[in-house]
């Protein structure tokens, strides 16, 4: 009914589309001009060419960013994952006091507003009188990456049949044995799942690497460092595309994963 | 009572907080028997079948498996192994590394494993399906691999909590009977959870009916059927007809009663029966009250008139008012002479057999 109501309306998928292209054409026009032979970012197209991507090769402290971010990344996707696992097991498979307070405020943190955590971070780093490196910002990324490696984990563990470890124990499975042949297995595609959407979110995260980072700056630190050179621009759109098309392809295993855990986990019809 | 009992229960209590899931519970399982927990959920017969598996430890008692003291032995040393209510099939492996799963602690060595997993299936009639994946498995073929993952591993005894609840009728019913001959051709011990009453009877070889954490009465599903205890193991087993009587004489061996439209009623006396004060209450199933069509006689006779008809196919359910009589009286007739065409209001004679009466006693669970 509604929809043969909603087809009555042409208007609709114009609409659509609108929002579609408002959305991504910005993100489109990046890896255009990461090819256009110009310095500028003017129409019409000047020509072909790959030579800011072969610019990225030779510039060592782009170099150098992109082994930070690396580091960072690898880290914070471990440590949060870590984390996420502890906290997505005691909330998907106990019942203790304090349960949903404490699974808002984990969750919470994705609504604070990014800037005043990094702020009152780097306030207390200070104060601590530690040195600004990448272990501040590996630190302030996993508080901020917790929740969500923590929503992946808990979807994925949540189908999870405790049948299944008593009926491995039942099969004379020793609690360690029964970890290793069961229970991990079947996880292990939200795991998988977590680690990428963390190293994602670490690797595009810039105000707390910003505050946080010191002298050691991440990809996006750099970037923002890049931009105050007219000249420099076209090598960022090259950086920058090829982020896009990084995030993307993690993003995109990261559910294929995802969705992969659900189908183990949820395997078990319910009676 | 069995011969060598193969699970012994003793005084077994389980409280969670103030709640009894458990209440002093005494049993005795013998070596082969197919023995049936019977019960409305709560009952706390899936509470006794996990501390049987292990993963329940009682508050108090004592369970010994084939004599040896078990009652805190964990779960993965226990000569018994267990078909889940939902088959935890391992989704991450096909159905060969299901059923080997076990196997593969016992380190036999690669050939003797494959001849017992390939033995296994076979005995569950799933043949050549080891490759198969857990996710491409029916229901039924679900619950056989359940079933071969643990007879693979010769348990003494076998686990079954609700394993037929999650399948359809028709192949629930089908399952029944190879459940049945599956545990004759084994010969171990066979513990199933039910709260199918009609399950329990078609498998089994005794059956405990219990009612809140306690044992109200193990028997023969025969016995059970028609010799119910209690007034509630008599409800839970089928349909029932209740009648208030008054004690007028009590022998060693019987009593009779004195019923308001039955008469006098001669009933054998269960064991332990003590009426509290001259009142008690007897029962008689509905399909043992019968019709009488045109001019037969029956020694025992009562007038009533159509009150309800149900029509169930091969049988219909009646609903039969007697004036005199409280609760009208319900009644199961074949279809075979028309009953499902008795217009409503039509009078009827009914006959009835006075020795299928049961003397049943008040609530409270009774001993075994």
């Amino acid at each position: 009914m509604l929809l043969h109501r909603l087809r009555l309306l042409p208007f609709l998928p114009v609409y659509v589309a609108v929002y579609f292209l408002f959305l991504y054409l910005p993100i489109l026009l990046l890896p255009v001009f990461s090819f256009n032979d110009a310095a500028t970012t003017t129409l019409p197209l000047a020509g072909f060419t790959t030579k800011w991507y072969a610019s990225l090769w030779g510039n060592t402290v782009l170099l150098q960013a992109a082994r930070n971010s690396l580091i960072v990344g690898v880290c914070v996707s471990l440590i949060s994952t870590i984390l996420g696992i502890c906290a997505a097991r005691a909330i998907t498979r106990y019942r203790f006091r304090g349960q949903r307070p404490a699974t808002g405020l984990i969750m919470a943190s994705l609504f604070l507003p990014e800037i005043i955590v990094a702020v009152s971070l780097l306030m207390i780093v200070l104060q601590m009188g530690l040195e600004l490196s990448l272990v501040t910002v590996i630190l302030g990324q996993v508080v901020f990456c917790i929740p969500y490696s923590m929503s992946v984990l808990v979807s994925g563990f949540e189908g999870f049949d405790r049948s299944l470890e008593e009926a491995s124990y039942d099969l004379g499975e020793t609690a360690i044995g029964t970890f290793r042949r069961v229970t991990l297995p079947v996880v292990a595609p939200a795991i998988v799942s977590s680690l990428l959407v963390t190293f994602t979110i670490s690797l595009d995260e810039f105000i707390l690497a910003f505050f946080l980072s010191g002298t050691e700056p991440t990809l996006p630190v750099y970037i923002w460092g890049q931009l105050r050179f007219a000249a420099k621009l076209p090598g960022v759109l090259a950086l920058g595309s090829l982020m896009i098309l990084a995030s993307v392809l993690l993003l995109t295993a990261a559910e294929v994963m995802r969705r992969r855990a659900e189908r183990r986990t949820q395997a078990t019809p319910a009676p | 009572m069995p011969d060598r009992p193969m699970i012994s229960i003793e005084n077994v209590s389980r409280y969670y907080g103030s709640y009894r899931a458990l209440d002093d519970v005494s049993l005795e399982i013998g070596a082969g028997e197919f023995f049936s927990l019977l019960g409305p959920s709560g009952c706390g017969k899936t509470t006794l079948l996990r501390s049987i598996a292990g993963f329940d430890v009682p508050t108090a008692g004592e369970i010994r498996i084939d004599g040896t003291p078990s009652t805190l032995l964990p779960a993965n040393r226990r000569p018994t192994n267990m078909v889940f209510q939902n088959y935890a099939i391992f989704p991450h492996l096909d159905v060969g590394e299901n059923v080997a799963y076990g196997l593969k602690r016992l380190k036999l060595d690669a050939a003797e494993e494959r001849r017992r997993v390939a033995d296994a299936l076979d005995q569950v009639r799933l043949t050549g399906l080891d490759r198969r994946k857990a996710n491409e498995l029916s229901g039924g073929q679900r619950q056989r691999v359940a079933l071969a993952r643990a007879l693979v591993m010769r348990p003494k005894v076998l686990l079954l909590d609700e394993p037929l609840s999650a399948l359809d009728k028709k192949l629930r019913e089908q399952m029944q009977v190879e459940l049945r001959s599956l545990q004759k051709a084994v010969g171990i011990t066979f513990i199933l959870v039910t709260h199918d009453q009609y399950e329990a009877l078609a498998l089994s070889d005794r059956i405990a009916v219990m009612f809140g954490g306690r044992i109200a009465q193990v028997a023969t599903p025969k016995e059970i059927y028609q010799r119910p205890r209690t007034r509630r193991v008599a409800d839970f087993l089928g349909g029932m007809n209740f009648l208030q009587a008054k004690l007028t004489s009590e022998r060693s061996d019987s009593v009779s009663v004195e019923t308001a439209r039955f008469g006098t009623i001669r009933l054998e006396r269960p064991k332990g029966f003590a009426p509290t004060n001259g009142h008690v209450t007897v029962g008689i199933r509905p399909e043992r009250l019968r019709l009488l069509w045109d001019d037969e006689r029956a020694p025992h006779e009562l007038v009533g008139r159509v009150e309800n008809r149900a029509y169930f196919g091969e049988v219909t359910h009646l609903t039969i008012g007697v004036d005199g009589l409280e609760q009208p009286l319900s009644m199961i007739e074949t279809n075979d002479y028309g009953a499902d065409d008795l217009p409503l209001g039509a009078d009827i004679r009914l006959a009835y057999d006075p020795e299928a009466f049961v003397l049943l006693a008040e609530e409270g669970g009774s001993r075994q």
